[in-house]
């Protein structure tokens, strides 16, 4: 089984790497941009079928070491 | 003083941190890896060093504070040891939960490395009772992650229970405007715990021990936690 984490930056938190790569889309040309947000994505496979199981995991896994839930949040989507 | 100074892969400022606290209290640290489970008998004082532990992967500090022997550094400070987190240290006492907040990538994109002023929020606590309130010191900092962030309910209490150890000032004691070198939130610098006895720091005042190397505004932070140590 996989699953794929997505850990992103809170609306509100200001995001300068993300700024620096609008910016520098901006200055490539690249049409339509309005704004940037940088995060993280993690790909995870599982060993054994429960989903549940790994669902309750995976947040676990989220709340203890992925996220920084002080700044970040995540999403877990399980193949 | 006993002091205990945890290594971690990737940690490089413990000698620095040891020569600080040896020219302080007159006492080698000892140095404790991180895969330790408990601190050296009697410890009075844990530091967590600055650097770059496990290469700053994932968020600074993030994989070392679920190191196994951060379990006995918080178990330290739940009993009200002393604890100082400097740069990296900083980054892994949040990231464990001994301090609030979070050191986020600084608001101009760049590391950071070079000699600016804090000023001293808050003189009389173990380590700052040789401080003067409202004393521009002279500091050095190196980090690209400083950028202290955090909740307004937290803010409000860092600010309302004197929390706040140091703000980012100017030579003359200035805060705000230019002198808030990384973007920080109310130009913090530095902060407390609610019992006052873990302090978090991103400048590095154990650079400034020696006139040799830029000054010794550092060194009363050192003697100040040797003597409050001295005293209990």
């Amino acid at each position: 089984m996989k699953a794929r984490v997505t850990v992103t930056l809170k609306n509100g938190v200001l995001d300068p790497q993300g700024k620096a790569i609008e910016g520098a889309l901006k200055s490539l040309g690249i049409e339509g941009v309005a704004s940037v947000r940088q995060g993280k994505v993690f790909d995870i496979e599982l060993a054994g079928g429960d989903r549940a199981a790994a669902e309750t995991a995976l947040n676990a896994a989220c709340e203890k070491l992925l996220a920084n839930t002080v700044i970040e949040n995540y999403r877990v989507e399980i193949a | 003083m006993r002091a205990a100074v945890i290594v971690f892969p990737g940690s490089n400022r413990e000698r620095d941190i040891g020569r600080a606290l040896k020219t302080a209290s007159g006492v080698e640290p000892a140095y404790v890896w991180h895969t330790e489970t408990e601190l050296p008998r009697g410890t009075d004082l844990v530091v967590l060093p600055g650097g770059f532990s496990y290469g700053d992967y994932l968020r600074t500090g993030a994989i070392a504070a679920r190191s196994p022997v951060m379990d006995a550094v918080r178990a330290h400070a739940a009993r009200g040891g002393y604890a100082l987190g400097v740069c990296n240290g900083f980054q892994i006492a949040c990231e464990a939960g001994l301090l609030p907040g979070v050191l986020a990538r600084n608001a101009g994109l760049k590391f950071i490395c070079r000699f600016h002023h804090l000023r001293v929020e808050r003189a009389g606590t173990a380590f700052t009772s040789e401080y003067q309130r409202h004393q521009a010191i002279k500091v050095c900092s190196a980090h690209g992650e400083g950028n202290y962030i955090a909740d307004s309910d937290t803010l409000a209490a860092l600010e309302g229970e004197g929390r706040v150890a140091f703000r980012y000032c100017d030579e003359t004691g200035a805060v705000g405007g230019a002198a808030n070198i990384n973007g920080s939130m109310d130009d913090i610098a530095g902060i407390y715990s609610e019992n006052l006895r873990v302090l978090g720091m991103m400048p590095h005042p154990e650079n400034l021990i020696d006139p040799l190397v830029g000054g010794t505004d550092g060194l009363a932070l050192f003697s100040s936690i040797a003597g409050a140590k001295a005293a209990a």
